[in-house]
């Protein structure tokens, strides 16, 4: 009795959890490849089997090159974003990470210098980007101090709803999925095994490149799933920041949802998704990520 | 070697002083903006200090529903706390024997924290709305072939009438606690589920082991023994569930039909508002993010200050 209770018991305790994730994550994916070869007939979206909505996703694409048809310079624009984002993200999540567990030596300070880092991860997105404005905006903060320094004579246009604001926002929101990952693998390195680098006589950043930043792999390519599919699919951020004047492949997407072309919609978000499920494909080839729980 | 260490010390402390400043910094902007004196604008200088902007926010600022976004948010966000919590702890549960299917779950799990949002939002509304035009198609073929037809029986009008009601009164199955609570859960659940893969692979069975040699039923072990030992990681869940709930767009923008949550009625002020009140929505907002996460502190010190004070409770009964 006892028996087949406890060996059931892992199904009807998983049973919620499968069944959410069925019915709002599984079941949506499911329909959205579908409906990438319906038709809409403009009140309702009907099943048909068509590959006109791919064709108009990438209209005139192949016909053009060596020119760059629209879809190409978005999703283009959208890579170049995730790239930037990431290196800046890598670069300052690693080295926060580092500070806190390499050169933080009390494990309270740590602790809390930690937390300070994560607590804007709890406050809304929305507030963080808003927050921007009154800084950088025409008669912001930034330009009104460059103007008294006399660094320029004209206050800038750059820095609000540009390529640099987007940029800096991602990173603003985004850090944090670095840092957090980074921490949690570094602060399992075994310190003897730094010191023995130091020991034998490696420097700084040998000891930096050779043991701690491949000791540390795992949390890299977790923060590097998170940071870049994050990027990939932003529509908010780069919306908001962007002055709704830049192109990205989600921004597509929600133009396409909010002209009710659904199936168009669809077939842009089954290709967005194949092309982030490649780059996690490439990333996790690096790590075992149940390890790292 | 010593000297050197050091320097790289300060010089580390000092990139994080300015990543903490470039964190925190613009928040705090816009906090102290939001007390702008009513002829202030949207930047600075202060032109005084006051809470006009506070008053104009909870008069509605003109832009209707303000407040009734607010309080969707508040009450879509406590649901999705509970639901994340039970729920959470069930899987992770699940999670410490092995079961069939274990991996394709957590994969999943995985899968919905990092697929982009705008592809689950898009899912999940195109969902819906297949099953909105599948009753209503119902409805009407039910119509169409049971009212007003020749010889009809109890049987006909029954489903005639079911007909008539789907007709008359369906709208649609959209909205906060239906598709928006799924797509939300998508978000919070994995969180939760991580952090109880945490909690469980540090804890040690042999609590309940003794507390089964004791002859405790697997109900009165968990009740009893594990869940007073996991309290306070499941309020860190909650924690998660709450804000993460609070403060999510990307995946409630296609998903919460008509009534829209306070992130998303905030990203449609920032193009429409060009007077300090928006930073007042924002301090609110922030205050209550603030608010969960000060609760969560306070409860995860009490519980471990009534630890410290009552110790074990063992052999007092459990009334």
């Amino acid at each position: 009795m006892l028996e087949m209770k406890s060996r059931w018991a892992p199904y009807w305790q998983a049973a919620p959890l499968a069944i959410v994730l069925l019915i709002f994550f599984v079941l949506p994916l499911l329909v959205t490849l579908a409906v990438s070869f319906w038709t809409y007939t403009g009140y309702s979206i009907e099943p048909a089997m068509v590959s006109d909505n791919y064709a108009s996703a990438f209209d005139k694409c192949l016909a053009s090159l060596p020119d760059l048809c629209t879809t190409f310079r978005t999703y283009l624009s959208t890579l170049k974003f995730c790239l930037i984002v990431w290196l800046i993200t890598l670069v300052l999540g690693f080295t926060v990470a580092y500070f806190l567990v390499f050169e933080v030596k009390s494990n309270n300070m740590r602790l809390i210098l930690a937390l300070i880092t994560t607590i804007p991860f709890w406050t809304s997105n929305v507030i963080r980007m808003i927050s921007w404005i009154p800084l950088l905006g025409r008669n912001g903060v930034v330009n009104q101090w460059l103007l008294s320094v006399g660094l320029i004579s004209e206050p800038l246009d750059w820095l609000l709803y540009s390529n640099f604001s987007v940029v800096l926002a991602l990173v603003h929101l985004n850090t944090v999925f670095m840092i957090v990952p980074i921490l949690n693998s570094m602060s399992r390195i075994d310190k003897s095994l730094v010191e023995a680098a130091y020991d034998t006589g490696a420097s700084g950043w040998q000891t930096l490149w050779n043991v701690i930043i491949p000791l540390s792999k795992t949390g890299i390519a977790i923060g590097s799933i998170f940071v870049i599919t994050v990027v990939m699919g932003d529509f908010i951020s780069i919306g908001l920041m962007g002055g709704q004047q830049i192109a990205s492949a989600g921004k597509v997407i929600e133009s396409q949802i909010n002209a009710l072309q659904f199936p168009i919609a669809a077939a842009n978000a089954v290709v967005l998704l194949a092309i982030v499920l490649m780059i996690i494909w490439t990333l996790l080839r690096f790590v075992d990520i149940r390890k790292e729980l | 070697m010593t000297e050197g260490r050091s320097r790289t010390f300060y010089i580390l402390a000092a990139v994080f002083a300015l990543y903490v400043l470039f964190l925190y910094g613009p928040t705090i902007t816009i906090l102290v903006l939001s007390f702008q004196g009513p002829n202030g604008g949207m930047t600075f200088p202060m032109n005084g200090v006051s809470l006009h902007w506070f008053h104009n926010l909870w008069a509605g600022i003109g832009v209707p529903n303000v407040v009734g976004a607010l309080i969707s948010s508040l009450k879509l966000g406590l649901v999705v706390t509970l639901v994340t919590v039970v729920i959470s702890v069930m899987a992770g549960y699940a999670f410490r024997t092995k079961f069939k299917g274990a991996n394709l779950l957590f994969f999943a799990a995985i899968a919905s924290l990092i697929l982009p949002s705008i592809v689950v939002s898009l899912g999940i509304a195109l969902e819906f709305q297949l099953f909105n035009q599948t009753i209503t198609g119902v409805g009407d073929y039910l119509v169409e072939n049971y009212v007003d037809i020749d010889a009809p029986t109890i049987w006909t009008n029954f489903l005639g009438n079911i007909g008539i009601l789907i007709q008359d009164n369906f709208q649609t199955l959209m909205g906060l606690f239906t598709s928006g609570l799924g797509a939300h859960l998508t978000w919070t659940l994995p969180f939760g589920l991580l952090i109880m893969f945490a909690v469980f692979n540090r804890f040690n069975p042999a609590y309940e082991e003794a507390a089964r040699d004791l002859g405790a039923s697997s109900w009165q072990t968990f009740r009893h023994v594990v869940l007073p030992m996991i309290l306070p990681s499941l309020v860190g869940v909650a924690l998660f569930g709450f804000t993460l709930s609070w403060d999510e767009i990307a995946r409630s923008s296609q998903t919460v039909g008509s009534v829209n949550t306070l992130p998303l009625t905030l990203r449609g002020l920032t193009t429409t508002v060009t007077t300090p009140v928006i930073y007042a929505l924002g301090t609110v907002t922030t205050a209550v993010s603030f608010a969960a996460i000060g609760l969560t502190i306070v409860l995860m010190l009490v519980v471990q200050h009534r630890r410290k004070r009552h110790g074990s409770d063992a052999g007092k009964g459990t009334a």
